[in-house]
């Protein structure tokens, strides 16, 4: 059975190239750049180019990239950065739909008697920009917002968020990992101090990241140890797998354009195909302020596991931001903070699309995914008497519904 | 992903008996479409008072799914009284078992059971006297209660793989852990930590002289430090620092993360190390 991978947000294959760039780096060249013989050093030369191609990519000077183990870290870096560098400053400013790395960290800092203002998002999943300015206070050491939501694609327009906390000389992070490579990404035309990237979400390997630092911002390292990176970022680089990101960036340069045109019409093929084959449908998320890869689609009436379950079959492969994937009992935070109601959160169900995917693929699905929605809601207790517990308060159904 | 059975993935990919049965003699309808999961369950009875059929209609996850294809399966050619008997846990069995967090899927399928028996029977379905604990699923301290006792829980994170209750909001964990204490009563000595015996103060001071000769200087010398007790105030261990120590910007994290927590497990757990001039 093929696979049709459409879960690009979770994490994406290695590209052909950067395996191929990668693959010397462990048996050939597995000098250490910090050695002094010039098996090592010719290591050094390749992670300094790897460091100028993901700079590039970030409208960044090399200097200004720490490489970390993954975007966990790179978040964490610049969140306990900030805060060591401001001891004086109590508050931190982020929203309701971050990523957990920033998410719980944040919550675990409030347990510690940090003050934190969790940002609420409007029904399309976009942020209150007058809501955040209000919220900047001359105690707050650190603002993070996410360039663009993992779960839904919706882009928040952090480049001005950014300056409105730099007037007010507040440091701005942004956990960027989703948008890099899918949209520009341009740190010298913004006035954002610290931008966190990862690796396997633009087809560079698991367990490498980046974090971006602003030249002139003070920063603390949250691994102390060796004198890599500065001596911002303790411990032997991976190298491998920093020449796999160089490359992968060096791609996804290229590929921006691909990605907003190619990607972009074959998602919105995706998602009009299935809003029109499948009533009570609706997509969350808003419409036009997106990420051209991501589709976060709710079916009602039923259960977004057991839609995955069933597709699994046909080898396709999605999210859900349903409760039975979640591993705990309540739906996808990033939903409920956008009012979803839940009988359309539990039936979500997030495709996330790449360079890679193919029209016959996107056919595939539009072809195979309406008769398990409507096998399952043949099953499904509400689907006949359907209309009637339809409490949807903020939803759009789709027009053509029955 | 899950680790569910071949036999779940089997009811899940080919569901027995779904559907509603017109004219039942016995329906119930349980769980709810905003906690994730629900079941409508009918059965019919023959001549001979035995089910003759049963059908369900679920939403829900596979495992809930499953569960209600099981107990369907179950039901057929059982008198009322022998379906009176099925738990939860014959449904999980009957699938050769459910992940932890899905039990609640099985308790489902046993609630929609009872529901239907008493529609049957004719009985009121409102038990009386029950009082909603966990407010974000709608569940009884009744409810709870049976959960435990039938599977034998002792733990918060079970009592909400079994009925969801405590999985939200979080804010019923008091009142859930005191259903656990009156039920098993609080005295449950396999929780209870060992007692450390009271500690005289000079008993304590010797014992954090030992910890730091034993456990700690060994590594700090390793490093070039080293640190002194200067002296103890009730559970402040005042110390200073020597050698690479002294100079060392890292030195208030091997006090607080290395020195201190050593002491904490070793001598007691409310020492807390402060550093001062030597």
């Amino acid at each position: 059975m093929k696979t049709i991978y459409l879960d690009n947000n979770a994490t994406t294959m290695v590209a052909a190239e950067v395996l191929d760039a990668m693959l010397p780096y462990f048996h050939d060249y597995y000098g250490n750049p910090s050695s002094m013989h010039s098996f090592g050093g010719q290591v050094a030369k390749e992670l300094a180019q790897a460091r100028q191609k993901v700079a590039a990519l970030l409208g960044a000077d090399p200097e200004e990239i720490i490489f970390t183990s993954c975007g966990t870290e790179s978040d964490n870096t610049a969140i306990l950065s900030a805060l060591a560098v401001n001891p004086g400053k109590n508050h931190i400013i982020t929203t309701r739909v971050e990523h957990p790395a920033i998410k719980v960290l944040c919550e675990h800092l409030a347990a510690k008697g940090y003050r934190v203002t969790e940002l609420p998002v409007d029904s399309e999943g976009r942020l209150d920009i007058d809501e955040y300015e209000k919220s900047l206070t001359t105690d707050t050491a650190i603002v993070s917002i996410m360039w663009a939501n993992n779960e839904t694609g919706v882009i928040f327009p952090v480049e001005y968020a950014a300056s409105l906390a730099r007037e007010r000389g507040i440091l701005f992070h942004t956990d960027a990992v989703q948008a890099a490579g899918k949209i520009p990404v341009n740190t010298k035309e913004s006035r954002i101090d610290m931008l966190s990237i990862s690796g396997h979400k633009l087809h560079a390997p698991k367990g490498i990241g980046v974090l971006y630092v602003r030249k002139g911002t003070r920063f603390a390292p949250f691994l102390i140890g060796g004198h890599q990176e500065k001596g911002r970022r303790g411990g032997t680089e991976n190298v491998p797998s920093i020449i796999g990101f160089g490359k992968a960036c060096e791609i996804a340069w290229q590929n921006i354009e691909t990605e907003n045109t190619h990607v972009r019409s074959l998602r919105d093929r995706l998602e009009s195909a299935l809003l029109k084959a499948i009533p009570q449908s609706r997509i969350n998320g808003h419409r036009q302020d997106r990420l051209p890869n991501t589709t976060n689609m709710s079916y009602e009436f039923v259960e977004g596991e057991s839609i995955l379950l069933l597709m699994d079959q046909y080898g396709i492969c999605a999210s859900s931001g349903s409760a039975c994937t979640s591993g705990s009992l309540q739906p996808s935070h990033v939903l409920r903070a956008m009012g979803v109601p839940y009988t359309m959160a539990h039936g979500s169900v997030r495709f996330s699309l790449s360079v890679y995917n193919t029209a016959e693929e996107i056919d595939f699905v539009i072809d195979t995914l309406p008769p398990i929605i409507e096998r399952l809601r043949h099953m499904s207790p509400y689907w006949s008497t359907g209309q009637d517990v339809c409490i949807n308060s903020t939803g759009e159904l789709n027009e053509k519904s029955q | 992903m899950w680790e569910y059975t071949d036999k779940v993935r089997d009811h899940f990919l080919n569901p027995r008996n779904i559907g509603e049965i017109e004219d039942p003699d016995g329906v119930a309808e349980v769980g709810s479409i905003a906690c994730g999961d629900a079941l409508k369950l009918t059965f019919k009875l023959d001549e001979d008072k035995r089910i003759k059929d049963a059908r369900f209609k679920t939403f829900g996850c596979a495992s809930a799914i499953a569960s209600a294809s099981a107990l369907t399966e179950i039901l057929k050619g059982k008198t009322v009284e022998e379906a009176m008997a099925i738990t939860n846990q014959d449904i999980a069995d009957y699938l050769g078992g459910l992940p932890p967090e899905k039990m609640h899927c099985s308790v489902l399928g046993q609630e929609a059971l009872e529901k239907a028996i008493e529609n049957y029977r004719g009985v009121s379905h409102k038990k009386p006297d029950e009082e909603i604990v966990c407010v974000c699923f709608g569940v009884t301290d009744g409810e709870i209660e049976r959960a435990i006792r039938q599977n034998h829980l002792t733990t918060i994170e079970e009592i909400t793989n079994y009925t969801k209750a405590g999985g939200g909001c979080t804010n019923c964990h008091e009142k859930i852990q005191a259903i656990i204490d009156r039920i098993y009563g609080t005295k449950r000595p396999w929780e209870q930590p060992a007692a450390r015996p009271k500690l005289s103060n000079i008993q304590k001071i010797r014992m954090i002289e030992e910890t730091i000769e034993r456990e700690i200087r060994p590594s700090l010398k390793h490093d070039g430090g080293d640190i002194d007790l200067v002296d103890v105030v009730g559970n402040r261990v005042l110390v200073a620092t020597r050698g690479a120590c002294a100079t060392c910007q890292a030195s208030q994290v091997t006090l607080k993360g290395f020195v201190e927590q050593k002491l904490k497990e070793l001598v007691s757990p409310e020492l807390v190390v402060e550093e001062v001039e030597p």
